[in-house]
């Protein structure tokens, strides 16, 4: 018998096991796949370029599950956490842990969902593999970074801090947007706006990141899921191009959904940037040259003219965003910096050498509006103190981050925009946040907004401590780097290694 | 004492335009020395950039992964599938992937 080419091979293994519904009516069989107004004529002209079938799906989830493991197995055993380039870097593992890991598991169950309820079995099985390959992200994220728990604070009740603290709410409710939204939305907000506009510039650099300061096992993991990414990736694309190619009243319903989710996925990225650029005691690449790279030249310059031939535009507030790449990590982490007491991750004030690196990085921003804060902390810091912001921010009714992004091209004035709806007013950190709310007020005014929370008396209480013990905090879990649990156990361990 | 950041290394020859790039990222390790050189061989203006842990090619216009070179660098049979233990992103359109060749380029 001869062997069946790869086409065949997913034609008779995927696409032909599937069926028509005869005693039941198709719009009961998938009901959800008309109310967006998106118009599918043909959904057998959906491609998928990897051409995956069962069998060759799990052999392959299977290797990349057993080199994973063998890894932490060997990290574990060799104390390899005491090679990290310093326990602060930790820090960003415990905000990714905390942020993301969370909605791999949303992401898990939402494909698993469109695996059942899109009409044609190409998009369905694509869906069903990245719906499993979700879920192994979570347990392998989950698994990884519990070799840190066993040392260092932070790592604990992550999935209790991202439904509570204020700062998580900010991936919460991103997601928790797209889940809420149709198929065809949640497609182009998650695969495709999310996933394959920003992955590179999300995924390359942290993985590096990673690599760089010591941390094996979340490179390994990284690249394992990475790895699944490119399919996740090709799903973006090829169901925003499908929808795009099955009829031309799509298309401005289509734009308007890559407008909002440009803007909802690049502020999530605030996070990353503050990473990038401060968290990582070696950092890799500045999150300007980043986003240049990554964004500018890859999807902007190649992307988008190819977009073009479907009469997709370059996304609504992109020019923003671009404006904005050469103070965004500043003025993120400065707040982060300035609201860690109440925190699942420490701060600290930049060493020396990483303050030069971000003048150098950034020679026309740095010195000129942010070096001096740091220098301000400092002298604090030398008086026996610690900055720590007193009271509560105004948060962004859309993006649900503190009101600190400051007028496209003027970095000395915060930026505020304001609505009314219904006799009340929400207030918004930027015009992309505020156009995203005017489009659809009803959905945004549910927001759980976690300051609002606090002020309701919904989070343990009106003091401090009672807000953190209701977070889940524990001790050593928040505040300042310097004189930390880690930082306290990482000298140790290491005075009595060495001498 | 300066902090500094990964060296990378110098393209092999500049890029060709700034247009269109396309390209992919795989995982810098042994098993991939072979993927990669059969990529810098059978697209001979890839630009290759290596980081901490990983691998960058990129060209303008189209870059093309045949079995056929992999399998001769390998000195073992390589499914295109195998690409997948590989890959950790791409710049592009996976316009092809079959049992000879994975081709990246983009569609319109």
């Amino acid at each position: 018998m001869s062997k069946l080419s790869m086409k065949d091979r997913y034609g008779l293994l995927t696409r032909d096991l599937d069926w028509s519904p005869t005693y039941v009516d198709p719009k009961d069989v998938y009901p959800y796949t008309t109310f967006e107004g998106i118009k599918i004529h043909d959904w057998d002209a959906w491609e998928d370029p990897f051409r995956l079938t069962v069998d060759s799906y799990f052999k392959y989830q299977a290797e990349k599950d057993r080199r994973l493991y063998a890894v932490l197995d060997s990290y574990a055993q060799s104390q390899g956490h005491l090679g990290l380039s310093d326990a602060r870097y930790l820090n960003a593992m415990k905000l990714f842990l905390q942020g993301v890991t969370p909605l791999e598991y949303q992401a898990h169950r939402h494909f698993a969902f469109l695996s059942r309820y899109l009409d044609g079995p190409g998009p369905r099985f694509a869906a069903l593999c990245q719906s499993q390959d979700e879920l192994r992200h979570t347990q392998t994220e989950t698994h990884t970074l519990s070799l840190y728990n066993k040392f260092y604070g932070g790592f604990h009740s992550f999935s209790k801090m991202h439904d509570r603290v204020w700062y998580l709410s900010v991936p919460k409710s991103f997601f928790d947007d797209a889940v809420s939204a149709g198929p065809f939305e949640f497609l182009t907000s998650i695969s495709f706006s999310f996933e394959y506009l920003l992955t590179n510039l999300l995924f390359v650099p942290f993985m590096s990141g990673a690599s760089f300061n010591g941390d094996l096992p979340t490179m390994t993991f990284g690249f394992s899921a990475q790895s699944d990414e490119s399919r996740h990736m090709t799903l973006g694309l090829e169901s925003v191009k499908f929808i795009l190619e099955q009829d031309e009243g799509n298309v401005p319903i289509v734009q308007d959904w890559i407008d909002k989710w440009f803007w909802r996925s690049y502020r999530v990225t605030g996070l990353v940037a503050a990473m990038m650029d401060y968290m990582l005691p070696k950092p890799v690449m500045s999150w300007k040259e980043a986003f240049k790279l990554y964004f500018e030249d890859q999807m902007l310059d190649g992307l988008f003219p190819d977009l073009a031939y479907y009469g997709i535009r370059p996304p609504r507030h992109v020019a923003d965003a671009i404006a904005e790449k050469d103070v965004l990590s500043h003025q993120v982490y400065w707040t982060l910096y300035s609201f860690s007491f109440a925190a699942g991750f420490t701060t600290t004030i930049p060493e020396k050498e990483n303050l030069d690196w971000l003048s150098a990085q950034y020679p026309d921003t740095f010195e000129r509006y942010f070096r001096g804060n740091w220098e301000k902390a400092q002298r604090i810091r030398d008086a026996g103190g610690r900055f720590f912001f007193q009271g509560l921010p105004q948060l962004c009714q859309t993006c649900q981050i503190p009101m600190l992004f400051t007028e496209p091209g003027d970095p000395t004035r915060i930026a505020f925009r304001r609505s009314e709806y219904k006799g009340e007013s929400f207030d918004f950190c930027s015009d992309g946040c505020k156009w995203i709310f005017d489009r659809e007020p009803e959905k945004y005014v549910q927001a759980w907004l976690p300051v609002h929370q606090i002020f309701q008396g919904n989070c343990g209480g009106p003091s401090v401590p009672e807000v953190l013990a209701w977070y889940g905090l524990q001790e050593g879990d928040a505040g300042e780097y310097e004189g930390s649990l880690d930082q306290v156990s990482w000298a140790d361990w290491h005075a009595k290694g060495g001498e | 004492m300066a902090i500094k950041t990964p060296p990378k290394s110098p393209p092999k020859s500049p890029p060709k335009s700034k247009a269109r790039p396309v390209g992919v990222h795989v995982q810098d390790n042994e098993q991939n020395r072979a993927v990669i050189e059969a990529i810098e061989q059978d697209n001979p203006d890839v630009t290759v950039t290596h980081m901490p842990g990983l691998v960058e090619l990129q060209t303008v216009g189209q870059l093309v992964v045949r079995r056929a070179t992999v399998e001769s660098k390998l000195g073992r049979p390589w499914e295109t599938h195998e690409f997948q233990m590989a890959i950790v992103s791409y710049i592009g359109h996976i316009a092809d992937w079959d049992e000879d060749e994975i081709v990246i380029r983009w569609d319109h």
